[in-house]
């Protein structure tokens, strides 16, 4: 059956759907419950399925964390949401030193199905620690997996794939588009969760993005596409592990690849994609690949993130010097 | 700058806990004094038996031995380093024996002696320390979780744990061990808080061997740690950790009340690091031989032989049998130590994920490629 869903409703109502297909489903996280998530996107869950499985916890990010841990050990499923990607710090020892290492410890006889809900990105006009991409410092961690959406399909499957998934994962959802809409078939059958995807095919330049910058790709594909110029956009998807056989692909054909994202350049994603894309396609390209992200300063007071944000224009601004290279 | 003290006085943060020779606290359950007389608590009665009495016995010996033989072995280079127990037998034993089937115990890493209360095998706890692997043994089989070595983590573990149970109806609870200078970290005030609030089935069982390394409790806390429970909603017990059988009783009470629904204790067992930190550390730095000389007077399993003795429970060919089998103990672990095996090179990329990833399959195959191509070569 296809409706038309935002993004948050789309995870809301993949979020129910796991909570009914198992019982060791247990959502947890601050004001999720009686308030429904400072986004709403709990909105609803406590009422229908109980205050011992949609946990208003106490506002602690470590205690989220480290008892989501035992309660994995004890066969739970948590999903623990984190309420800006800005306060996920306090829960790092946690999710680095725990849960990415727990598996590996124990020699695979403890199992750690945790899955980390964060709203991610800028753009939202917020104050200090409410827009940052923390990407980076969890795909550079062995033992978690990371993913991030573009759409509302990807984040009612995704949302559930990750859940079932036996493995740590981030689940980093596009704060600033939560409210975008398109259309949801709740009965197909969903592709792969760890796997990148083109979603609009081009000849001239290969642009990569993920989550909130997949929109700012295809705009600026389809400026592009006025001025004569054929863009490949690829999303992501998946951050940890990388799926970049399709990335390979395309850029043997285009010849130029383009990296954005919301995080600093330095040791951000596309620092990472742009070795392998030159390790792998080295005798293909034509020039080479260009990151576009935020400066490498703390993320600016929201008068200047339109500044700080990669946004159409500088997309093609770096797709021009991809061309004239 | 500021001067604290020009004074080199050790201050002591309990008045009288470290000399014995003062009156004992009046906060401090004890059941078996230091000469081995066995004295009552109001709140705390305990039946044990004679035949219990000699097993204890029997533990505080042979963990006690085996912590002597590890030692020895790091000494010699057959393991990179050890965390030693001595003193703390009658803390840990205590705990371990306090335990019921179905609880589940979340250890630091010194807790070898509730290891041995719960069945595991003292090479499973070497090969972690000799950098075999991370602890060898089963977890959820032993009711031993594995050793978590980030300062006071374990303790939400154990709180998350616990609201498992809660939400299985298991009438079982967990216990959390953390030392003194864990109460200082933000996680274990976090792991208080969870409990208090959802009532959770968790006792929390602080070694307060005064001394975290070379730092002493007065840098911890200004207040005796056992009073803290009390701001978190909860009761505190502070024990004599050197007395096996007051621990036995007060974590027995605690665990029990968990597992009834009565939610978390916090249980402060009083007690003294008779050794260094670890292997690799000096204690001789940071404080006095005569601090050890007092505790040693508080010995953990002097009392108990002493009581033994007296009572007549047990005889000298009891005595002299747990000694022999500690000494056969000594001497299965040393065997089994230097005869274990380093694990194969590509163990390391096999249970990074459960799923594993196509990034680590490649890994491993480079490597496992990597090192065929020395095969046949000399190097």
């Amino acid at each position: 059956m296809a409706e038309t869903l935002t993004i948050g409703k789309a995870l809301n109502l993949g979020l129910r759907r796991a909570l009914e297909d198992d019982a060791k489903v247990v959502l947890m996280g601050e004001d999720i419950g009686r308030l429904g998530g400072v986004f709403r996107i709990t909105d609803g869950l406590q009422k229908d399925f109980g205050e011992d499985r949609v946990v208003d916890t106490p506002l602690a990010e470590a205690g989220i964390l480290g008892t989501a841990v035992g309660l994995a050990m004890r066969g739970y499923r948590p999903v623990c949401e984190i309420q800006f990607d800005g306060f996920v710090f306090p829960a790092y020892n946690q999710i680095v030193t725990q849960v990415a290492k727990i598996h590996a410890r124990s020699r695979g006889r403890l199992p750690m199905p945790i899955v980390i809900r964060i709203p991610f990105g800028g753009g939202i006009g917020a104050v200090e620690h409410h827009s940052e991409s923390p990407e980076a410092y969890f795909a550079h961690t062995p033992g978690l997996k990371v993913v991030a959406v573009s759409n509302p399909a990807d984040a009612y499957w995704g949302i559930q794939q990750a859940i079932a998934s036996p493995d740590p994962i981030v689940f980093l959802e596009p704060k600033r588009r939560y409210w975008e809409k398109a259309e949801v078939d709740t009965e197909a059958t969903p592709g792969p969760l760890f796997a990148s995807r083109v979603v609009r095919g081009g000849d001239d330049v290969t642009v990569l993005a993920y989550g909130p910058m997949v929109k700012t790709a295809l705009q600026a594909a389809e400026a592009a596409a006025e001025e004569g110029r054929s863009l490949e956009v690829v999303d992501l998807r998946t951050l940890s592990p990388l799926d970049l056989d399709p990335v390979f692909d395309s850029v043997r054909r285009t010849g130029r690849c383009v990296v954005v994202h919301e995080a600093p350049v330095t040791l951000g994603l596309g620092s990472e994609i742009a070795a392998r894309v030159t390790e792998t396609c080295f005798h293909s390209l034509e020039a080479p690949v260009l990151r576009v992200g935020g400066y490498d300063t703390p993320y600016p007071p929201s008068k200047l993130e339109e500044e700080y944000l990669p946004d159409l224009d500088r997309v093609l601004d770096a797709v021009d010097r991809a061309m004239e290279f | 700058m500021s001067v604290s003290s020009a004074t080199t006085e050790m201050v002591d943060p309990v008045p009288g806990a470290a000399a014995p020779h003062l009156p004992q606290q009046p906060d401090l359950v004890q059941l078996l004094t230091p000469e081995g007389e066995r004295v009552e608590h109001p709140d705390y009665p305990l039946d044990v038996s004679a035949e219990e009495l000699r097993g204890l016995y029997r533990d505080l010996v042979l963990v006690r031995r085996w912590d002597v033989e590890a030692t020895a072995l790091q000494r010699q280079g057959e393991l990179g380093i050890w965390a030693s127990l001595l003193g703390q037998e009658a803390a840990q034993i205590g705990a371990g024996r306090a335990m019921a089937d179905g609880d589940m115990a979340f250890p630091t890493y010194r807790e070898h002696g509730v290891a041995w209360t719960r069945g595991v095998d003292p090479l499973h706890v070497i090969s972690l320390f000799r950098g075999v692997d991370n602890g060898g043994w089963d977890p959820i089989a032993t009711g031993f979780n594995l050793y978590t070595v980030v300062i006071g983590a374990q303790c939400l573990h154990a709180t998350g744990y616990a609201m498992g149970l809660q939400r299985d109806g298991a009438e079982t609870a967990t216990l959390a061990f953390l030392g003194d200078g864990a109460t200082s970290q933000g996680e274990v005030n976090e792991s208080f808080i969870w409990a208090a609030s959802f009532s959770a089935p968790v006792v929390f069982f602080c070694q307060n061997n005064q001394y975290a390394i070379s730092v002493p409790l007065e840098r911890q806390s200004r207040v005796p740690l056992y009073q803290r429970a009390a701001g978190f909603g909860f009761p505190g017990v502070r024990v004599d950790g050197n007395d096996v059988l007051a621990v036995l009783a007060v974590t027995r009470a605690a665990l029990t009340a968990a597992r009834e629904g009565q939610g978390p204790t916090f249980i402060e067992a009083f007690t003294y690091r008779m050794g260094a930190h670890t292997t690799s550390d000096d204690p001789t730095r940071y404080r006095l031989a005569s601090e050890l000389e007092e505790w040693k007077l508080r010995d953990p399993i002097a009392r108990v032989k002493a009581h033994l003795s007296r009572t007549g429970i047990a005889d000298a060919d009891f005595f002299d049998a747990v000694e022999a089998e500690a000494d056969e103990l000594a001497q299965r672990i040393r065997s089994g130590t230097t005869e274990m095996t380093d694990p194969p090179g590509t163990a390391m990329f096999d249970q990074v994920y459960a799923e594993q990833t196509p990034l680590v399959a490649a890994q491993q195959a480079q490597f496992e490629a990597y090192q065929a191509s020395f095969e046949g070569s000399e190097h």
